[in-house]
């Protein structure tokens, strides 16, 4: 069992105050991440999960159980660090059997939680290895190996992938989903990486200056962003976000469509413009257009378009394409 | 450092250097070693004979040698004991963040500035003099008989002095290394379950092995030669009771004026402490590569 709720939480350092109020429920077995830019408190708020921080008001409940003064070793979640945070001098097989160890459990039972986890992550042969042998994928299965042993309530990633490559990146976020189907634990996931967010998660909770500015499922938070601040992080590249005569004409002080949902013709269409950057990648191509008054769009289109710097083109909004927004923000329905 | 013109001109131009720290060294030590085969006595006058091996001899066999092998030996290991456990200590203490931490830590550096006589001397009058040290008034405070350190326990009380002026250069070198610990490891370790002791001999600890083979290293080389704190605390005494080897040698040749067994004694010290130092080296050259 792994829920957790937050209740009234809240995270000051001295007169700044990281997080205000704040409400979440994390049911069992979701896979939640919290995304949201530098700085927007979405690492605090798992620290103050796992124990790490100490919440400055509010409670912080762990199936049902009130564990707002609980230490993180009693709260029975795991996490997964930034830095892998391995012990450097023990080897991967004395690495992954600590928290045992710390517990108490026999060495046998030990050795055998150790050898069916590392099974499961591909380190059996890596075991009397030191982490500084290892290469970072690598590390990183350690740390995950380290957690899963506990099989704790929940598990905990604090921004796991952002020191490795980025092809080992997309494999490590296969394999973590993978576990999360295989496990079926509670995860909370910190990223500042929006792609991690929408191919990983359940349920994504955006973060903003510490206030959760959207709940919903990748698709939700895609489809109708709640407002403008969701609308330009989720989704890549970012939605086109016009204000002005073209926004009023819907009916709204500003609008927004996603490049995706840009129509690009050579000869007739709404917005006229020129190319200013093409940017090939094949499958894709993202254009970005001068449209005079309405500034710069990005529009994707077909991987074999040929449009280059200086060609003129028009651009045309998809009907029900268009999310509209009101004077402070907030989507219009 | 690229071709070969270059890396000759290198070696030519830092030749003088090397020559002149070569001869520094050599001079001395091939003298030393040619007065040791003498019978070089300042109070006998006349020609200086061969003497062969006597003067080892005489050394060797004299019973204070083996009362100055063992002192020194107690000496190294009681102050680098305290050093180490101190040090340690200390530094965990002044890594806790705490208000004036930064004048704390200049105070606690302080004893290493002190000249070694100078300490020695303000230990010796201030506080283990039996009529005026502090220790003495503290003893009377508490109605104790006051304890006369430097002729009661000489060896100890040196010990002590020497361990107050190291106890600042082990802190230092462990707090930055305790600095340099990693603060994700530790949090990993309390969500893993480690208590506070347990974190303590499982991360801190083998995180500051490095660290504290640098202390014992460095150490060691410089209290194999304690000798000022010697010098004008005990000279040595009561009897041999707290001479140490570079102690005896200088006995033997500015207070008995024999030159030649000074020199014997200053070859088998050379001899012991490089078979120290190649042990040393060993034992922490294996320890830095890992």
């Amino acid at each position: 069992m792994g829920k957790i709720s937050l209740k009234q939480v809240t995270k000051s350092f001295g007169d700044v105050t990281v997080i205000p109020a704040l409400d979440l429920d994390i049911e069992d077995g979701e896979f939640v991440v919290f995304v949201g830019p530098s700085g927007c408190g979405k690492s605090t708020l798992l620290r103050l999960i796992a124990g790490l921080e100490d919440v400055s008001s509010g409670a912080i409940e762990i199936d049902g159980v009130n564990a707002t003064e609980a230490p993180p070793s009693k709260r029975r979640l795991a996490m997964v660090f930034q830095s892998y945070a391995l012990y450097p001098h023990m080897t991967v097989r004395k690495n992954i059997a600590f928290p045992l160890k710390m517990a108490g459990i026999a060495p046998d039972e030990q050795e055998r939680k150790v050898q069916a986890a590392a099974k499961v992550l591909n380190l059996t042969n890596y075991l009397d290895r030191k982490p500084g042998q290892l290469s970072g994928g690598q590390r990183q299965r350690v740390a995950i190996g380290r957690a899963i042993v506990r099989e704790p309530a929940a598990f905990l990633f604090d921004e796991p992938l952002s020191n490795l490559d980025a092809a080992l990146r997309v494999n490590m976020r296969l394999e973590i989903t993978e576990l999360h189907h295989s496990l079926k634990t509670t995860m909370v996931y910190v990223t500042h990486d929006q792609v991690e967010a929408m191919t990983m998660a359940d349920k994504i909770v955006v973060l903003n200056a510490g206030r959760i500015e959207q709940v919903g499922s990748p698709l939700d938070l895609y489809r109708s962003p709640r407002n403008l601040f969701v609308a330009g992080f989720i989704g890549s590249p970012r939605m086109n976000l016009l204000t002005g005569p073209s926004a009023a004409a819907h009916g709204a002080t500003t609008i927004g469509v996603r490049p995706e949902h840009l129509t690009l013709s050579r000869s007739e269409g709404l917005w006229p413009g020129r190319v200013t950057v093409s940017e090939h990648l094949g499958s894709d191509t993202f254009l970005h257009v001068n449209a005079g008054d309405l500034g710069t769009l990005t529009v994707r289109a077909d991987g074999e378009v040929d449009a280059r710097h200086g060609d003129s083109v028009f651009l045309t909004p998809q009907t029900g394409k268009i999310h509209r927004f009101d004077a402070d923000g907030k989507a219009m329905a | 450092m690229a071709t070969q013109h270059s890396r000759s001109a290198a070696r030519l131009m830092i030749s003088p250097a090397v020559l002149l720290l070569l001869g520094w060294m050599i001079v001395p030590l091939a003298m030393t070693v040619w007065f040791s085969f003498l019978n070089y006595n300042l109070l006998q006058p006349g020609p200086r004979t061969f003497a062969g091996f006597s003067n080892y001899y005489y050394f060797l066999t004299d019973p204070a040698f083996f009362t100055a092998i063992w002192n020194t030996l107690v000496l190294v290991l009681g102050v680098l004991a305290i050093t180490t456990v101190g040090g340690v200590l200390l530094a965990l203490l002044l890594d806790q963040p705490m208000w004036g931490q930064g004048i704390v830590r200049i105070l606690v550096i302080a004893p290493f500035f002190v000249m070694p006589t100078v300490s020695a001397l303000v230990w010796k009058n201030m506080f283990m003099n039996p009529v005026n040290g502090i220790f003495a008034w503290i003893a009377e405070a508490l109605g104790l008989q006051p304890f006369d350190f430097l002729s009661q326990a000489p060896l100890f009380s040196i010990i002590l002095i020497v361990a107050w002026q190291w106890l600042p250069f082990a802190t230092l070198i462990l707090l930055t290394a305790l600095q340099s610990l990693d603060s994700e490891q530790m949090e990993a370790a309390e969500m893993d379950g480690a208590s506070a002791l347990a974190r303590f001999f499982y991360i801190t600890i083998p995180h500051l092995t490095r660290s504290i083979t640098v202390v014992i290293l460095i150490q060691t080389i410089f209290l194999l030669g304690v000798f000022a704190e010697i010098l004008v605390t005990t000279n040595g005494g009561p009897g041999t009771a707290s001479t140490n080897l570079t102690y005896l040698v200088y006995g033997q040749s500015l207070l008995q004026y024999d030159v030649g067994g000074g020199s014997a004694g200053g070859i088998v010290a050379v001899i012991l402490a490089n078979i120290v130092a190649i042990f040393l080296m060993r034992m922490i050259g294996k320890n830095l590569e890992n």
